[in-house]
């Protein structure tokens, strides 16, 4: 059921009237149940999996949490009786219990999900070598990547390791645990939320706030917008220019980028907005996912406010335990050994950093692009980061002022940058996509910007006539967020300009949406991760 | 701010919103007053002051293309009209009987069997002919329940804006000009052309692997035979006598069958050609698919006669009142007649039947 279907929009009605109608004490059962009713239209097989990992993680992490009890209460009673040694071992003995509970459970909630997402990749892979030896190939899995497997994994995942870490016990309550995995507007594209976060607001029962409907309600008619009258819209270009790059390159690759940028920004934030309104109606806060990424003044501040939850994710449940872990303590004492203090205590740092971008550009999508695109994003991060001295001495050397012009220049140059490296996602393959970088270079040919060309993409003039208009509006609702939330902002306005706003926004979708016969139905882009 | 003034500005907001959405909607649709016609026959008839008919044809081109109701008034006095629309199928055919049913007791339905071959709905385009110019009726929604195709929303029927609403970029004065009103196109359902193209070459007829028309078509045409039976109306089932698409006799000698068994009359006109007097030279607008004006006034003179003998149909053309109403029509007939052969001696064609040609 995509969100953007009549279907859905019914659904959620029909959850919102019930929702209120109910005593709050049963509302987290009707999210259960509304959830699981949600996702078993994408089918039942997938409703498999997801149980899977819910009852793999639930058991796990209780485990986990039943030695964190009794090592609690055992010290506790023999407080005088054991000495210091004694409880550091009793205290290793435990943890190496409850790390073999971790360890069993994460292999089997990644198994599950490296089965269904990587394995023709690896085929695809190990055939290629195949070739090369006429040695036959191997066929490929019919299995299909259950919707949202990404997000609900590492949400589970993410839990796990809280538990296991101490950080808060573990929910006793299966349904609520499956409630926590499984809240459906997050489920198909996240944000990642944490147990501690979202866990309590999920069970605790909301009474009707009519500014939480209201602003709910506002928030997805803004992604509405920014998924149908944008992105959905100017799909057809991407996809034009995309996959036919014989014909299309030069300038025209140029114009994928930005064209996929805006397309890229409009379905995943939109979709974001959806999940977040949504959740409001309800009562429930979901972290935000993005922090007007665009408007960057460089890539470490981009990945700052770009997909937040995913980043914070790799960060707390990839980068830092790769950096503390005891094969990267050997690197390090090694390399400040052999390379010196100063670049030596940067190994580690950039191996980390190397391997966290290896898993987000795979966790991204089973293929080549996806690993390159990660890995470009690292080399840019390192190379900034290497460049910064540099930077300074040419800012104080040539006076460069960090004032209007100079911030334009930084975000437009973060802006291109980043949707070079993120156009890898659309293009065939890895070698497609460099030699379009190539004629992005060496194609000189501008002209065909203005000799009606561009009515051959996919799109008419109305189409692009919309375009502007969307886009515009996009921009001045992310430049008046800079100061504050709009909504609070509108909110303080006299009635009339509110209900045109709103009515204004609704009738926009209404008429400038993409959807319907003539249009392609699109699924939001981040579903399929 | 008071609850009551609160509850008010609410009510006002969503009635504006509600009007603006509507006008939205009104000017979004298509009006089909010129070019492509057909989009507006089926809203005519709610127009109609006077409904009280004695005969309503129901089913695609073969009827609306074919038969005269201002013929059949001129020569018998009878009053007809046609609820034909593109491509009609059964169930469309159906649901509007039923929901005619709702307005009027006709004593005669003529059903024009040519759309017992197609057992799945064809085009989007055809259901949104047969169905978007029906009012809100528990007809009209099962008729759409009927029609859909895949791709198609329920929705989108209740709300045409939704299926219409891309039409923002296509709006032209015709849009404006008939926001709020509509002309008739057609005289009581007839669309009448004047030109002429004569048959030259008939497609040779396909063997087809299987000529048995299917279950849901049979079922509708039960049901439309329960529903004029229990209504006390007759029903004639015809077949118009166009050249193409091919009538399979297979198919002839099924409809035969139904009406032998079911008491109906069942005429297939392609077999009275001679005494109808059809000259496929000078009768067919489109080389044998459909009649014209020629043709039509021919075969409704033919069939008037019929149903005036077989079903005891009176003259009402003694009735002052509807003589007025219908000697309002005979004028309009005629008038556009005329405006049909001067355009037609002006260009070399209609103007309203030839999209695109006017860029030419």
């Amino acid at each position: 059921m995509l969100f953007t279907s009549y279907g859905f929009i019914l659904f959620l009605l029909v959850l919102f009237i019930l929702y209120y109608a109910i005593p709050i004490k049963y509302q987290w059962v009707l999210l259960l149940i509304a959830s699981f009713t949600f996702y078993s239209f994408s089918g039942w097989d997938n409703v498999a999996y997801i149980t899977v990992t819910i009852i793999v993680t639930y058991i796990g992490a209780t485990k986990i949490g039943q030695l964190h009890s009794q090592q609690e209460a055992f010290l506790k009673e023999n407080r005088d009786k054991l000495s210091r040694e004694e409880k550091k071992a009793y205290r290793e003995q435990v943890k190496s219990k409850q790390k073999k509970y971790l360890i069993a459970c994460l292999l089997l909630d990644l198994g599950i999900l490296a089965v269904l997402k990587y394995t023709n990749f690896v085929i695809s892979n190990i055939n290629s070598v195949l070739r090369v030896f006429k040695a036959g190939e191997i066929s490929f899995l019919d299995i299909a990547l259950p919707m949202g497997i990404s997000f609900y994994t590492f949400q589970a995942v993410g839990y796990l390791v809280d538990v296991y870490r101490g950080k808060y016990p573990p929910e006793k309550n299966l349904g609520k645990f499956a409630l926590f995995v499984s809240f459906f507007p997050q489920l198909v594209q996240g944000p990642i939320s944490r147990f501690d976060d979202l866990g309590r607001q999920l069970y605790g029962g909301h009474v009707f706030d009519a500014k939480n409907v209201s602003f709910g309600i506002q928030r997805i008619l803004w992604g509405f917008f920014k998924k149908l009258v944008i992105a959905d819209r100017i799909l057809p270009a991407v996809r034009t220019i995309t996959q036919n790059p014989d014909t299309y390159q030069g300038i025209y690759v140029l114009l994928g980028m930005v064209f996929y940028a805006v397309q890229l920004y409009a379905d995943f934030t939109g979709g974001i907005d959806i999940t977040i309104g949504i959740a409001e109606v309800l009562g429930i806060k979901v972290k935000e996912n993005f922090e007007r990424p665009f408007f960057s003044k460089s890539t470490a501040e981009y990945w700052r406010r770009w997909h937040i939850t995913m980043g914070t994710w790799f960060r707390d449940y990839v980068f830092y335990p790769v950096s503390i872990s005891g094969f990267m303590m050997k690197v390090s004492k090694f390399s400040r050994e052999k390379l010196g203090e100063k670049i030596g205590k940067k190994v580690p740092v950039y191996l980390s950093t190397i391997i966290v971008w290896f898993a987000t550009g795979i966790w991204h999508g089973a293929s080549w692009n996806f690993i390159v695109w990660g890995l470009l994003n690292c080399l840019v991060i390192i190379v900034s980061q290497e460049l910064e001295p540099f930077y300074a001495w040419f800012h104080s050397r040539f006076n460069v002022r960090e004032k209007f012009l100079f911030k334009l220049f930084q975000v437009g140059r973060t802006f291109i940058l980043m949707s070079a490296i993120r156009i890898l996602d659309c293009y065939r393959n890895v070698p497609v996509t460099f030699r379009m970088y190539r004629s992005l270079l060496t194609k000189w040919n501008v002209n065909e910007l203005f000799n009606g060309a561009l009515l051959e993409l996919g799109l008419e003039k109305t189409d692009y006539y919309v375009l502007i208009f969307g886009i515009i509006i996009m921009i001045t609702v992310s430049l008046v967020q800079r100061s504050g939330s709009i909504r609070e902002k509108l909110a303080a306005r006299p009635y009339i300009v509110r209900y045109v706003a709103y009515v204004g926004l609704f009738i926009s979708i209404i008429v400038f949406g993409a959807y319907g016969i003539g249009y392609d139905s699109n699924q939001f882009i981040y579903n399929q991760f | 701010m008071r609850t009551g003034k609160k509850i008010a500005k609410w009510v006002v907001s969503a009635l504006v919103t509600i009007v603006l959405l509507g006008l939205l909607q009104n000017l979004l649709m298509p009006k089909y007053m010129t070019k492509i016609l057909e989009g507006a026959l089926i809203s005519e008839y709610y127009r109609e002051k006077n409904k009280e008919h004695d005969v309503i044809f129901i089913g695609d081109c073969e009827v609306y293309e074919n038969f005269s109701p201002v013929t059949l008034w001129q020569e018998y006095g009878i009053t007809s009209f046609i609820r034909g629309s593109a491509q009609q199928l059964i169930w469309h055919s159906y649901y509007l009987l039923e929901e005619t049913l709702a307005y009027e007791k006709p004593k005669v339905v003529v059903f024009n069997v040519l759309s017992m071959k197609y057992d799945k709905p064809q085009k989007e385009a055809y259901n949104r002919m047969a169905l978007d110019g029906m009012p809100l009726s528990l007809s009209k929604l099962k008729a759409i329940k009927a029609s859909m195709m895949e791709d198609e929303q329920f929705i989108t029927y209740l709300f045409p804006i939704l299926r219409y609403h891309s039409r923002w970029s296509e709006l032209s004065t015709e849009d404006f000009k008939y926001l709020f009103r509509k002309d008739n196109v057609t005289h009581n359902g007839y669309l009448m052309r004047v030109d002429v193209k004569p048959v030259t070459s008939i497609p040779q007829p396909k063997k087809l692997a299987n000529y048995r028309f299917s279950d849901t078509c049979y079922e509708y045409l039960d049901k439309m035979t329960k529903l004029c039976k229990e209504n006390g109306i007759e029903l004639v089932l015809i077949k118009a006598p166009t050249l193409y698409p091919h009538w399979y006799d297979e198919w002839d000698q099924q409809i035969e069958e139904y009406a032998r068994k079911n008491d109906l009359l069942y005429i297939n006109f392609l077999k009275h050609v001679d005494e109808i007097g059809i000259d496929y030279q000078t009768d067919t607008y489109d080389a044998g698919l459909h009649l014209n004006l020629s043709g039509a006034e021919k075969l409704s003179r033919y069939f008037g006669k019929i149903l005036q003998e077989q079903f005891d149909l009176p003259d009402r053309r003694n009735d002052e009142e509807l003589s007025e109403v219908w000697e309002a029509k005979c004028e309009r007939y005629n008038r556009e007649m005329e405006e049909q052969y001067a355009e037609l001696e002006e260009f070399g064609y209609l103007k309203a039947f030839s999209a695109g040609r006017d860029d030419n």
